[in-house]
């Protein structure tokens, strides 16, 4: 037999079944949210692992001018060294019939024997090149995709000046190149992105590197400090032209893939708890509500002789029910949208294969999350159970006393009519209820606020990259640095009509024991298509002294406006200099480093050098240009400004998109939520009243004035402390995101702030009707015959 | 029905064969069975009987509360039975005054703005005050109802149904919640209102009593009228013994 207590509690469900499934939602979200992100990491860090391991990928990368190769040895004789490997390393042109200008790609050498190497590639087609076949190459797998490109096809590639035609013989995959961007963006662009794996012999012919390397790899013996490697493997290749010695923490690819886990990392152990507050807030609003109009049930059931424990346990039942439902709810969810959104991550991460993980702890600490944080919700409200005395219980409820809250503006009363001053008196009445449900809403909007904010910031992140810094149609580097009378040359070709020039000259940048991996950028102080920005967004006018750093380089180095800075030049003169930073500079991917073009070969003792140049084309005249370029030994890549827009708008479209679907999706759910639970507990609370006023004669519309006017008076406070709140969050979230590789602008984005405010409005105008709907089928007699 | 409507036009109330049935099936509840009653206008009268045999039920359809299952009734020349919501609505506010047990009073109201939410939207209302003032409430304008006793409260309540000056006061179980001073005084000021405004009067009461005070008095059993009683002698209010 079923105990009416049981029976009870399925009809407090199904009574209160809109709210219960609101609820249900939030938690929902927020396990799915866990189980989900949880579930990614777990999938790219072991598959990651995995496959580094499969293919042997070395820690420590070293690139060198030109060694002989008997200094792999002395590399071998570090302590704390595994295994090493020399290789060499180069920049091909390679010429896609389809395209006006060729595209530069890495070329690296495979060892000839058939041991197993480091940074071992995947073949995913074809095979490898045979000893002794100079010609027979292997693609890059996505590279060649975009091109069409399959073993079998022969591609001409200029190596060295030399243009030659080479056999695809296999396309490949490898560790090194999980994810890869073109120097400068952040976006991968298969396209743009080549890489040629040929046999070591052929490859030293080519580069002239006969009995010489131009990069070793090393893998680390367990428990080998890399820092004290590191410095070994310098001091070792010192005297080869070594512009330093990295780890796994600068490799572009490794970077991207860990900072992706990272901050995943953190969102799977952030997110979901806004979710979690949010449910438990509204678990308490309705449990809340159930205890006041059931005080003469709990009366009575403590009159029979229930115990307290006993009577908050129907209550709390009630809570864990929906909490489960929503944590069984999420994880299903979660398991779900993981399948469908892994894929999403092997267009940026060439992995192998990609499995969605689950992890069967994030299943059961989302389930016990939602249900700790319930009860807690529930049993806040559940203190009032304690303190009912069951006499007190049983007596008629005298009604609420509003004589206090009638003072409050009594000449501004005097203008409202009766159903106003109701939904004044209210609001005033029960303070403490209203602010918990501004606060409760403006929370939602803060979080969907929040996310469009940072969303608009990639559209800002676009604006300013490409529209404000970069106002070039192309950029042109050069095989090695050239005189600047190579600018006049470009300049010369029909169709272009400005050519500004550029150097970039690798560095490591210290204050100390800070210290940052990368270029410094020389630019004339005049230039007007490729500019340093300040914080302000307007253009800096290079000093002829000084460094002018980014600020997330600022900020890693610890560096302001004066303070020193060792540059240490890693190419050319090998020189180390102290310069004093004069100038800050805005940058939202990477964190470049600028100086006067003057000032920086003054540095290198190089006068009169670039590496490269912006070019501004002639409308119509591209294609002239590019077959003009394609001709010059000098050039050895051309990136067009045109093609990483489009690269990164087709990111945003495709899984930047989707998630923005989804997180527009959960932050509608949020608010509506609570809107929601908002709205159906006042109608509840307003039962009585609103039976009342159309027995007397109010129609529908005016009925529901009282309590809709409540609602949107509410939701009209809410809306400023959203923007406030979300304005916080944005910096929070921007903040906390942020890296030396790409930074989260917060932007002031109207449309940001609009969208916010009409899913609020939306959400409250969805609550209202949802209510409406109710007023119009319940039956007034109902109401009247109880006494509450 | 055109005939029907000429003759109800001397009554405030002309029913046949009302039925109210609740749910449907096995589970069906028969909660009127056919009721054919006249009301005339301006008679206070009293509804008696057990308990479930219909007389709430009886009194919502003719205060346009709830809607019969067949039948007619007619308030003039207007039929009840025929309206829907927004007609029955706009009935209500030009025509009815209610009185409930409970008083349903509107908690953040003060006892003036209780009954200024009904003469606001009445077509020819009294003032407020002065409605209270017939209850002898005109001391307590001002207080809210967690200020006021029980019977107080029923007196706001009544003056709130009495203000819009209705043609017809639906009451049920005005006295329930009361004592019998209290009880008597509350039923004083429903006489008043009778013979001041030449009100009809309904009255769903327990207390046998009661009947003394009315016009006619209509004996209610198992969904039907079982008898009607015509008084010779109305008494007063304060002439009842209880
Ligand atoms: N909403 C409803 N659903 C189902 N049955 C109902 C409903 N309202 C009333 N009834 C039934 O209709 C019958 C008549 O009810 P009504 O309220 O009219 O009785 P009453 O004469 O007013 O009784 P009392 O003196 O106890 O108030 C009862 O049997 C009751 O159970
Ligand atoms: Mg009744």
């Amino acid at each position: 037999m079923v105990s009416p207590l049981h029976a009870k509690l399925a009809r407090d469900l199904w009574r209160i079944k809109g709210q219960a499934l609101a609820i249900m939602l939030v938690i929902g979200i927020g396990v799915a949210l866990q189980v989900m992100m949880t579930g990614f990491v777990a999938s790219l860090s072991q598959t990651r692992d995995a496959y580094y391991e499969r293919h042997q990928f070395a820690q420590i990368f070293a690139p060198v001018a030109r060694a002989p190769e008997y200094v792999v040895n002395q590399l071998r004789e570090i302590p704390g060294v595994g295994a090493v490997q020399s290789r060499i390393s180069g920049m091909a042109l390679i010429d896609i019939p389809t395209r006006d200008i060729p595209v530069s790609a890495q070329i690296l050498s495979l060892p000839t024997h058939g041991m197993r190497h480091l940074n071992e590639i995947r073949l995913t087609a074809g095979r490898k090149p045979e000893a002794g076949k100079s010609a027979e190459i292997v693609l890059l797998d996505s590279f060649a995709t975009a091109h069409n490109i399959v073993p079998g096809d022969q591609i001409k590639v200029t190596l060295n000046g030399a243009r030659r035609t080479f056999d695809v013989v296999g396309t490949a995959q490898s560790p090194e190149f999980i994810y890869y961007a073109a120097p400068g963006e952040m976006i991968p662009d298969d396209a743009r992105f080549g890489v040629i794996w040929i046999g070591r012999p052929a490859l030293a012919a080519a580069l002239d590197l006969e009995g010489a390397f131009n990069e070793a790899l090393l893998t680390l013996l367990r428990g080998a400090v890399e820092e004290a490697v590191l410095e070994e493997v310098d001091r070792v290749l010192a005297p080869y032209g070594a512009p330093g010695a990295y780890g796994l923490d600068d490799h572009p690819s490794d970077r991207f893939l860990s900072e992706e886990i990272a901050g995943l990392e953190i969102s799977a152990t952030n997110v979901p708890p806004v979710f979690m507050l949010v449910a438990a807030f509204l678990l308490y609003i309705v449990t809340s509500r159930t205890i006041q109009s059931e005080r003469e049930e709990i009366g009575l059931m403590k009159a029979f002789g229930y115990t307290d424990r006993e009577v908050s346990g129907h209550y709390v039942q009630l809570v864990v029910i929906i909490a489960l439902a929503g944590a069984l709810f999420g994880c299903l969810l979660g398991v779900v949208l993981g399948r469908i959104t892994v894929p999403v991550y092997t267009t940026y991460y060439k992995l192998p294969f990609l499995l969605f993980r689950l992890e069967l702890s994030s299943f059961t600490s989302g389930i016990l999350t939602s249900v700790f944080v319930a009860t807690l919700g529930g049993a806040f409200a559940l203190r009032r159970v304690f303190k009912l005395m069951p006499a007190e219980a049983m007596r008629p409820a005298a009604p609420p006393d509003f004589s206090k809250a009638g003072n409050v503006g009594s000449n501004m009363m005097r203008l409202l009519d009766q159903p106003s001053r109701m939904v004044v008196r209210r609001l005033f009445r029960q303070p403490w209820r209203m602010l918990g449900a501004v606060a409760g809403i403006g929370a939602g909007m803060a979080l969907s606020l929040s996310m469009l904010i940072i969303y608009e910031g990639f559209d800002t992140v676009l604006d300013r990259t490409f529209n404000v810094i970069d106002r070039s149609d192309a950029a042109v580097s050069f095989t090695h640095s050239a005189p600047i009378k190579t600018l006049l040359e470009l300049e010369r070709l029909p169709g272009v009509t400005q050519a500004e020039p550029v150097r970039n000259v690798a560095v490591v940048l210290r204050n100390g024991r800070r210290s940052h991996a990368g270029a410094v950028t020389g630019l004339s102080p005049d230039a007007e298509l490729y500019r340093a920005l300040d914080t302000n967004v307007a253009p800096i006018r290079l000093p002829d002294k000084g460094i002018v750093l980014s600020k997330p380089l600022a900020n890693l180095l610890q560096v302001g406006i004066g303070d020193p800075v060792l540059v240490d030049i890693r190419e050319g003169s090998q020189l180390a200099v102290t310069t004093r930073v004069a100038g800050i500079a805005e940058s939202l991917i990477g964190s470049p480093a600028y100086m006067d073009l003057a000032a920086l070969n003054r540095l290198m003792t190089e006068p009169q050098r670039v590496s490269g140049a912006y070019i501004a084309i002639k409308d119509g005249a591209e294609a002239q240009v590019y077959a003009a370029l394609k001709d010059m030994p000098i050039v050895a890549g051309v990136s067009l400004r045109r093609e990483a827009v489009q690269a990164f708008e087709e990111v945003m479209n495709q899984g930047a998109g989707f998630s923005r679907f989804v997180m527009g999706f959960m932050a509608f759910a949020i608010t509506f939520g609570i809107i929601y639970n908002v709205a159906r507990v006042a109608q509840d609370e307003r039962a009585r009243d609103l039976a009342s006023l159309r027995v007397m004669g109010f129609f529908r519309g005016e009925t529901a004035f009282v309590l809709l006017g409540e609602l949107g008076v509410v939701t009209l406070v809410a809306l400023p402390l959203g923007v406030f709140l979300g304005s916080g969050l944005t910096n929070l979230i921007a903040a906390g995101f942020s890296t030396d590789l790409y930074q989260i602008p917060v932007v002031y984005a109207p449309k940001a702030y609009g969208i916010a405010v009409a899913v609020v409005v939306g959400a409250a105008m969805a609550s209202g009707w949802l209510v409406w709907r109710d007023l119009g089928r319940s039956d007034i007699t109902l109401a009247l015959k109880t006494r509450e | 029905m055109a005939d029907l409507g000429e003759r109800t036009l001397d009554k405030a109330f002309v029913m046949r064969g009302l039925t109210k049935t609740y749910g449907e099936g096995r589970t069906a509840v028969h909660a009127l069975r056919g009721v054919d009653l006249e009301i005339g206008r301006g008679e206070i009268d009293v509804l008696l009987g057990p308990s479930g045999s219909g007389k709430s039920t009886f009194l919502n359809i003719l205060g346009g509360l709830d809607t019969a299952t067949s039948g007619e009734a007619w308030f003039g020349d207007q039929c009840l039975t025929e309206m829907n919501d927004r007609q029955l609505t706009l009935y209500r506010r030009n025509h009815v005054g209610f009185v409930f047990q409970f008083y349903n009073l509107m908690p953040s109201l003060t006892a003036r703005e209780n009954v200024e939410l009904v003469t606001e939207i009445a077509e020819s209302p009294m003032e407020a005050d002065e409605a209270l003032h017939l209850v002898g409430l005109g001391k307590r304008l001002d207080h809210f109802p967690a200020q006021l006793s029980g019977g107080e409260q029923q007196r706001v309540a009544i003056a709130r149904a009495v203000a819009k000056q209705p043609d017809v006061l639906f009451c049920d179980e005005p006295t329930g919640a009361l004592d019998s001073t209290t009880g008597r005084a509350v039923l004083r000021v429903l006489q008043d209102v009778n013979e001041r405004l030449g009100t009809t009067v309904l009255i769903i009461t327990h207390a046998a009593a009661t009947a003394a005070m009315a016009d006619r008095v209509i004996h209610f059993a198992d969904g039907a009228i079982r008898e009607v009683v015509i008084n010779e002698k109305r008494l007063a209010a304060e002439e009842i013994e209880w």
